[in-house]
């Protein structure tokens, strides 16, 4: 009898699919509409998913024979995650029944990309890497989709999935050009078959540079960013909100894992792949958002953005640049969510509208709403003493240590550039006068999530030790791991 | 017992406090909230003035050391911390930023009908990143209040400009934070290198000679915009045409000294070789900026327009001051902007008077004012005169000071700056003829009313303090000289101690 690997690392995981799918069989077999139950036993899920996630704190733990790892890294980015999921999850709700598309698939599909994420959060060996991102993609293209009568979202859906699948293809591709020169799919085996004295072969540079550019596709990094303006606004808004969030933190963590980990000795090669996509991407970010009328493109726009910011982080290649990736992600989490929140409700007469001039006069009909979307903006943008300040701020500081300061003035400037589009937002809702005015917020949910994030933003400042901290941690546990 | 109290953080954050009073507080209808907010307003700031006079008493003129230092650690695994104090230098902006607030909030009692609440919040807002970034003793705080200020005053040209406000507001925001970023990689390059972002630190560091000129030219693209210096005032004129008087006011009382300040808190103390180099281009622009802009000045058609060319002007001599490095020329910039802070704030708010009865600004809508108004006529004669820089008011002592400094360096940037006294006499007394003398011809100035009483409150402590600053300036200078000898004796050290290296290693 064969023994049974080393499973229960993985509790949080087992935990959310196997409530997937319960309520997938509870969805299918209970009379009535089932999305409000199920939403709600979704949400347990996380709960208990993030609660487990705490076991073992400080450890190191393989597990699978080694295809899956937790360390700290993995716990921080895994509970970025699960708020990420959770407060889409939350925001959905009414949303999805005022648009009459409550289909119980909705959660039980939101976890299982949830799974798959932080499959990719943990995987520690190439083929783990790939089941992990096919899970989480085909979740998500599915759940662009979602609003199966609308051209919109079919065509959103459709175009995400053949790019992704392109995307999925380019990096199996380099993946098993990587495994037929180190001869492992482990990390650990990569890293210990390269980074010998000899220089690495050019096979695992070219595979590298595959991997790379799948991984660049999935955080829509410039200038494999095509697929985002449209599938952003073509999805169900709530599923832009997930989808601007929680497969970027997944994306950007399994992208520092792989290249810490295995292709940490050839960081000279992937720096310069690195910097390119982060230039591309904030050039890109910065300009083409400026020309945008309608406020899920420019969310697009802004998110490619800052993923450009992040490689920033990541191409200094320390444990200064994972640490910045980090607390760049957690702030970025918080100033998106509420963001979307706002977005969501943005409802005129009952029907969800998304142009930015829809905001108009925000300032005097609905003040309370236009100062948290003020917050959101003018911390996007990178105003102190808002938090989108701090998330720069460490970034910039590790890339300037890793000595690249062009890197690092390029950065500021495009950032000067954003400005002036999140200055836009601003100007529509306190300058301009008020057209229609928008309906008032009836979602607690969103009042939430708006309300919490827009503290968090705010008074971040007061003790940024507290995500610094952790983030330090958290980045000390990969790169240590080395 | 005065030692124990945070005093700093007191006048920093009560502030703070009272905007978000007004926010979560203030109930009401319309009319009483707006009533409500400016009352609130008018105290949170009157009891900020009154404590920072405290400070004022407080300090202790004859040493150099930072004073009323609070210090709590806020990164503390990064050096960076919650660092405040003040010394000479910094003394009088804070009470500058706090004398100048309570007046701007009655100034604008009747102006701002419309969102009074957002207003006042916006304006206290302000308050605190003023007062906050003269009191910061680490880079990091100083930054975050420098950049700060940006978001409410954005949102006051914005929301309560004139016609062409939204341009205004985006041309100020993008030029200031296209400066600030630059000394944001300054800042931390210098972090790097010194492991902390202290200030007292950072000025004892000696950064490495071949760097000092890069992180000087980044800190420089952030403080001479804000200053402003030419080529990069060009927002000025925009942003002080569209805000609201008491913006305009805030913009060339306070807002403008922040890039000065930063040349003598930053590059000067830190980067001493650099601008020993840098001092004969920082003459040139000055003297470009004096000169230039005065003429400009000149030709304007716009009452704001001509008083913002002339801050051009009046801040170039400052710069040239600053650079100059003489123990007067530096004196002499700190009073030149003190005194161009009350002046000009008090001729915007002359400016405010009249467009508030009229509702332009156009020069030649105006004229013989003198009969229908002395009162107003008097104020205006005062201070277009401490503009000008008449002996008795405090525009003198501040030029006086430093052309007197500056000639002891470069006699030809004191000679050409002087002719800037003399253009500033020509642009001010002209408009002031157009505006003031003349017959009153008019019809829709004939019904013009004289200063109100509140208008009159608003007014007495400018003139009492320029009279003060011109006949007794010691009251100003005394606190300042410990500081400032303190600041040219470690320039003059640093620079000895490059020269004697450059001459072993010639050896």
């Amino acid at each position: 009898m064969t023994e049974l690997p080393l499973m229960l690392p993985a509790l949080p995981e087992m935990v959310l699919a196997v409530a997937a799918m319960g309520l997938l069989m509870f969805g299918v077999f209970a009379r009535g509409n089932a999305f409000t139950a199920c939403t709600w036993g979704a949400s347990y899920a996380l709960v208990i998913a993030g609660l487990l996630l705490t076991a073992g704190l400080g450890t190191r733990v393989e597990a699978f024979y080694g295809q899956f790892v937790v360390d700290d890294f993995t716990r921080y980015a895994k509970l970025l995650i699960l708020v990420a999921a959770g407060s889409s999850l939350l925001m959905a709700r009414r949303w999805m029944i005022a648009e009459d598309i409550q289909r119980f698939e909705f959660p039980v599909l939101m976890l299982l990309a949830t799974v798959g994420m932080m499959l990719m959060v943990s995987a520690n060996d190439l083929i783990a890497l790939y089941m992990g991102l096919e899970l989480q993609s085909l979740a998500l293209y599915v759940m662009a989709t979602l609003h199966r009568d609308n051209a919109r979202a079919t065509e959103a859906g459709l175009k995400y999935f053949v790019l992704g699948a392109v995307a999925s293809g380019v990096m199996l591709y380099g993946a098993s050009l990587v495994y037929g020169f180190a001869g492992t799919t482990g990390f650990a085996g990569i890293h210990a078959a390269i980074s010998g004295d000899a220089a690495a072969p050019v096979g695992v540079v070219v595979g590298l540079v595959f991997v790379v550019c799948g991984l660049a596709f999935k955080i829509s990094a410039a200038p494999f960013h095509m697929w985002t303006p449209d599938v952003y606004e073509g999805a169900p808004t709530p599923i832009t909100a997930l989808f601007a969030i929680a497969p970027k933190v997944a994306a950007l963590a399994l992208f520092l894992r792989v290249l810490m980990e295995p292709f940490q000795s050839l960081q000279t090669d992937w720096q310069q792949v690195l910097i390119v996509l982060s230039v591309l991407s904030m050039v890109v970010g910065a300009f083409a958002a400026i020309a945008q009328e309608n406020i899920k493109r420019l969310m697009a726009y802004s998110s490619i953005g800052h993923m450009g910011y992040a490689l920033v982080g990541m191409a200094s290649g320390t444990s200064e640049g994972v640490r910045g990736v980090l607390v760049y992600l957690t702030i970025y989490l918080f100033m998106n969510a509420g963001t979307f929140a706002v977005i969501l409700a943005m409802r005129q007469q009952d029907r969800p509208v998304e142009a930015i001039k829809d905001l108009a006069g925000l300032g005097r009909t609905q003040p309370l709403m236009a100062l948290a979307m003020a917050i959101f903006m003018f911390s996007m943008a990178g105003i102190p003493p808002l938090a989108g300040f701090f998330a720069k701020f460490y970034v910039f500081m590790a890339a300037v240590d890793a000595g690249l300061i062009l890197l690092a003035i390029i950065g500021v400037l495009t950032s000067v550039v954003s400005a002036f589009y999140y200055l836009r937002i601003v100007k529509v809702m306190y300058f301009d006068e008020p057209l229609e005015g928008l309906d008032p917020i009836r979602c607690n949910a969103l009042r939430v999530i708006m309300g919490v994030s827009a503290v968090v933003v705010v008074f971040f400042f007061l003790s940024p030790a507290l995500v610094v901290d952790s983030a330090d941690v958290a980045a000390a546990s990969l790169v240590a791991a080395r | 017992m005065i030692e124990t109290i945070p005093f700093l953080s007191i006048i920093t954050f009560l502030p703070l406090f009272g905007a978000a009073c007004l926010l979560l507080v203030v109930r009401g209808t319309e009319e009483e909230v707006a009533n409500n907010s400016r009352w609130v307003a008018l105290w949170t700031s009157g009891v900020t003035f009154a404590l920072s006079l405290f400070v004022w008493i407080g300090f202790d003129p004859s040493t150099a050391d930072f004073q009323f230092v609070e210090k709590v650690d806020w990164l503390p695994a990064y050096g960076i911390g919650y660092h405040m104090g003040i010394d000479g230098i910094s003394l009088f902006f804070v009470i500058l930023s706090t004398f100048l607030t309570p007046l701007c909030v009655l100034a604008s009692w009747e102006a701002i009908k419309t969102r009074v609440r957002d207003y006042m919040i916006a304006f206290l807002v302000l308050e605190t990143m003023m007062v906050g970034m003269f009191c910061a003793l680490d880079y990091v705080l100083f930054y975050v209040f420098f950049e700060g200020v940006l978001i409410p005053m954005f949102l006051i040209i914005g929301v309560w400009g004139g016609a062409r406000r939204v341009y205004a507001a985006f041309k100020f925001f993008l030029y200031t934070l296209l400066g600030s970023v630059l000394m944001l990689v300054a800042l931390l390059v210098m972090y790097l290198h010194a492991g902390t972002t202290d200030i007292p630190t950072l000025m004892a560091t000696a950064f490495p000679e071949d760097w000092q000129i890069w992180l000087f030219l980044a800190l420089m693209a952030s403080f001479a915009v804000k200053v402003p210096m030419w080529p990069v005032h060009t927002w000025l004129p925009d942003a002080h045409v569209e805000a609201p008087t008491a913006g305009s006011v805030i913009l060339a009382g306070v807002l403008l000294k922040m890039g000065a300040y930063g040349f003598l808190r930053f590059s000067v103390p830190m980067l001493p070789l650099a601008t020993a180099e840098m001092a004969g281009v920082i003459f040139v622009l000055s003297i470009i900026a004096v000169i230039y802009t005065s003429l400009v000045a000149l030709a304007q058609e716009d009452m704001k327009k001509l008083i913002a060319y002339s801050s051009v002007a009046h801040m170039g001599f400052v710069t040239a001051g600053i650079f100059a490095m003489t123990q007067q020329a530096v004196e002499g910039a700190l009073f030149q902007m003190l005194s161009h802070g009350i002046v000009s704030g008090a001729l915007f708010l002359c400016v405010g008077v009249v467009y508030d009865r009229l509702h332009t600004r156009e020069i030649a809508r105006y004229g013989g004012l003198a009969n229908n108004m002395p009162r107003y006529a008097l104020v205006f004669m005062l201070f277009m005169m401490a503009s000008v820089g008449l002996p008795g008011t405090s525009g003198f002592v501040g030029e006086f000071l430093i052309m007197l400094g500056v000639f002891q360096v470069s006699n030809w940037t004191a000679l050409l700056i002087a002719l800037g006294v003399i253009l500033g006499a020509v642009y001010m007394l002209y408009l002031y003829w157009r505006v003031i003398y003349g017959k009153l011809e008019k019809p829709d100035l004939k019904g013009l009313m004289d200063l109100r009483p509140r208008e009159a409150a608003v007014f007495a402590p400018l003139v009492l303090v320029v009279l003060w600053m011109g006949i007794y300036p010691n009251t100003f200078l005394g606190p300042m000289q410990a500081t400032v000898a303190n600041l040219i004796d470690g320039y003059q050290t640093a620079l000895a101690a490059a020269t004697d290296g450059v001459a072993v290693a010639a050896r």
